[in-house]
């Protein structure tokens, strides 16, 4: 659905994003994860035609953005990080604004399904410039919905909001994925790994890693961690735990707690508990660590680490 | 097209949901107004003559206050990122834009025709002026508020780009005199052809002249062209 190759955009001579590469397979939900500045929001601009590519191409449904731009934008739906709103037009006008310089037909039912998927109804009489920010958040997403786009943008669409519409908004992406392409992007870990099927992670400009959650956490870790917890362990346990076969290194979490790194594939669990039982402590805990995409991330945009 | 019809109406709509267009409106019927009963009381002539020939002037001093916001606003409150990737084209948000404002116009203009009536009941006006007159009136306000587009396309701050709008007209107005001050030189004549009330006064006399027609339409149509190449712009930067 969506290729992006080799995408570079210069803004003078500072380059904000170089050589990103990805795709989107429909119906997918992809989530574009950087720290603040990474160019995520440069990236959007130009897949939505807001500005071209300094070089590099990139494809929406097979047209190209730059070239048929008008094609790819009458596909997409785009919601920018600052929710651009008219403050003194009406919910229902700002749509149907929208409807009309999109040359939708039955504009009128299009204004209310989009009002009824955001939850904006109870609103569509009253000044956008009154609405509190959640409700604002919402009529920027119902502008994007408006046209039922193959491909939805959204920058950073739960900025703002308290807790409860966090939910309701991811619920809500969660439920376009499948029939629509999503991207959205975010600083939020959770985000990504609640609402996402892949993810790009992108870092000063550049993809440093694009892949499932699920894998991209697999492949980072490199090796397998397990943890264990011994009631009352004394010194020599993190000793007696290093000469398990396959075990890397140990170190204590906490009062009872040791994070086991071993190497991948050498299931060393039934060698360690025995270890443990047979030492005559007592085993409370054992179970495999995952990576959590938190750790992923700060592994892949930290420079300290990387080195 | 339809789309560009739908930025008019939405920008016809947004001036009267703010108090510029009241403001504005109510300035320039109080200024046609005492043109009128003035020059109705002293001459004593069924002609609206004394409104035309100030016409310039009213227009230069209020439509760059109807141009400043049409696209300083959006560029400031970043509702330009979703006109410009809506499937519109560049042109067609300038030209809407330019139409919102000349609907205005033509609304204030309409206003007017009270005094048309006025003269038809009570005495018995020459009516060719009268029509040639309100052309002349829409051209050149068709000129002064494309200006007024051309500068709010340059900025993100109405104030600048309502300052900028009236050094521009001014410069048009005025350039009638730096002409004659170049004397018969090619520079001269330039400037003379530029001169924005040159053009008009023949309108006021009742006379449409086809090259005054056309020197009104293609300044538009080249401030309108230049406002959507500084939109094109924007997003190379």
């Amino acid at each position: 659905m969506i290729q992006v190759e080799n995408l570079t955009k210069y803004y003078g001579p500072h380059p904000a994003i170089q050589d990103v590469t990805f795709q989107v397979k429909k119906g997918e939900i992809l989530g574009f994860l950087g720290p603040n500045a990474a160019g995520k929001t440069t990236t959007m601009r130009t897949l939505t035609g807001f500005m071209p590519p300094t070089r590099g191409t990139a494809r929406v449904a097979g047209y190209d953005v730059f070239a048929d731009s008008i094609e790819v934008r009458r596909r997409i739906g785009y919601m920018p990080e600052t929710i651009p709103l008219y403050p003194e037009m009406t919910v229902r006008d700002y749509l149907g604004f929208f409807a009309e310089i999109r040359g939708l037909d039955q504009k009128d039912r299009r204004v209310d399904q989009a009002m009824e998927i955001c939850n904006v109804g109870d609103r569509a009489d009253t000044l956008i410039g009154k609405l509190s920010k959640g409700y604002q958040q919402r009529v920027g997403l119902a502008q994007a919905l408006l046209h039922q786009p193959e491909v939805l943008i959204l920058d950073e669409p739960t900025v703002g909001l308290d807790p409860k519409q966090i939910i309701e908004v991811r619920e809500l992406i969660k439920s376009l994925g499948g029939e629509r392409t999503v991207i959205l992007s975010t600083h939020i870990l959770p985000e990504v790994s609640q609402t996402c099927n892949r993810v790009v992670i992108i870092n000063e400009g550049r993809v440093v890693a694009e892949d499932t959650t699920e894998r991209l956490t697999n492949r980072l870790q490199g090796a397998e961690r397990i943890f264990l917890k011994v009631q009352a362990p004394g010194p020599q346990v993190a000793a007696l735990l290093e000469k398990a076969p396959g075990v890397l290194s140990v170190e204590p979490k906490g009062d009872e707690g040791f994070e086991v790194e071993c190497a991948l594939g050498s299931e060393p669990r039934p060698a360690l508990a025995s270890a443990v039982v047979q030492a005559g402590y007592g085993l409370l805990e054992l179970r495999p660590m995952g990576m959590s995409l938190e750790e992923v991330f700060l592994k892949l945009t930290s420079n300290e680490e990387k080195a | 097209m339809r789309n560009t019809l739908a930025i008019a109406k939405k920008e016809l709509n947004n001036y009267f949901v703010s108090p510029v267009a009241y403001v504005v409106t109510a300035a320039f019927l109080v200024l046609c107004g005492l043109l009128f009963s003035l020059s109705l009381n002293f001459y004593r002539e069924a002609s609206m003559r004394s409104i035309f020939y100030n016409m310039p002037i009213i227009l230069v001093l209020l439509s760059p206050a109807l141009t400043m916001r049409l696209l300083a606003e959006e560029t400031r409150s970043g509702t330009i990122e979703l006109l410009l990737t809506a499937p519109v084209q560049d042109w067609e948000v300038v030209l809407g834009k330019f139409l919102g404002a000349l609907g205005l116009l033509l609304t204030m203009l309409a206003l007017t025709l009270l005094y048309v009536v006025i003269l038809l009941a009570y005495g018995n006006p020459d009516r060719g002026p009268l029509l040639s007159g309100y052309l002349g009136i829409i051209l050149l306000g068709g000129v002064t508020l494309s200006i007024g587009v051309l500068t709010s396309s340059l900025t993100q701050n109405q104030i600048v780009a309502a300052i900028l709008a009236f050094v521009g007209l001014l410069v048009l107005w005025l350039s009638g005199g730096v002409g004659n001050f170049f004397g018969g030189s090619a520079l001269g004549s330039i400037f003379s052809y530029l001169d924005l009330t040159q053009h008009y006064n023949d309108f006021a006399n009742g006379l449409i002249d086809s090259s005054n027609v056309l020197y009104y339409l293609s300044l538009i149509v080249a401030c309108l062209f230049l406002a959507s190449k500084s939109l094109e712009t924007r997003r190379w930067s």
